[in-house]
């Protein structure tokens, strides 16, 4: 279920990763550990500039049993919105 | 349906290292078990009086041309890779017993993240099923 921009925008996440300056697979690891400091049904925001991090995400999250919200486009980095499904 | 992904790790160079820890570590994240078999070159690599060294690059890194690994600091180095992979999921590092035998090492000369030596088709049964991959 990926949400538009506006319903992104309008969100606060429970956490948020900053793994800017990471390259991969630090963003996806720091998402990981990330997760398991939520409660499930919260929200993770993560902040990366590796540029394979929103997919990886995405694809992760598919994987693993999370919901992957989408992205949006900050100043220089990217800002990846996920809730922590189980 | 068996999800694992088992590597064959027998290059010893911190590119190739590096780019078998990232996958092991990316099908960790994915909680997918990951079987490592270390032999030849990797294995070398993996002596504990080694394995914080420089290892240098692949023979393609020197083709006239190439470009030049940028080591930004944001790239995590591939033994930490390794280490986190280990932390997040299944990832069992075997020792091949034939490869320890032709280079003359003992298995207790490695760094502790081996679980274990091992022959050949110990490693393939632990392989069967899932995805298997030569680095």
């Amino acid at each position: 279920m990926t949400a538009t921009a506006t319903e992104l925008e309008a969100l606060t996440a429970a956490k948020v990763i900053d793994a800017r300056g990471a390259a991969c697979p630090g963003p996806l690891l720091e998402a990981k550990k990330g997760m398991g400091t939520v409660p499930v049904g919260s929200l993770l925001e993560i902040w990366s500039t590796d540029p394979g991090t929103k997919s990886d995400i995405g694809a992760w999250s598919g994987k693993v049993g999370h919901d992957f919200l989408g992205t949006l486009a900050a100043d220089g980095y990217d800002r990846v919105f996920v809730i922590r499904g189980k | 349906m068996n999800d694992s992904l088992s590597i064959v790790l027998f290059s010893g160079t911190a590119d190739k290292l590096h780019a078998a820890a990232t996958l092991a570590a990316g099908a960790a994240a994915m909680d997918r078990p990951v079987n490592i078999l270390l032999q030849y070159w990797a294995l070398d690599a993996f002596r504990a009086n080694r394995i914080d060294g420089d290892l240098g690059l692949a023979f393609d890194a020197g083709a006239p041309g190439t470009s030049t690994p940028v080591k930004g600091p944001g790239s995590i180095p591939w033994l930490d890779t390794f280490r986190m992979a280990k932390e997040f999921g299944e990832v069992s590092i075997l020792a091949c017993s034939g490869s320890l035998d032709v280079l003359g090492l003992d298995v207790t000369t490695l760094d502790p993240l081996v679980d274990d030596s091992g022959g050949i088709a110990t490693f393939l049964l632990a392989a069967e099923g899932g995805q298997l991959l030569f680095i």
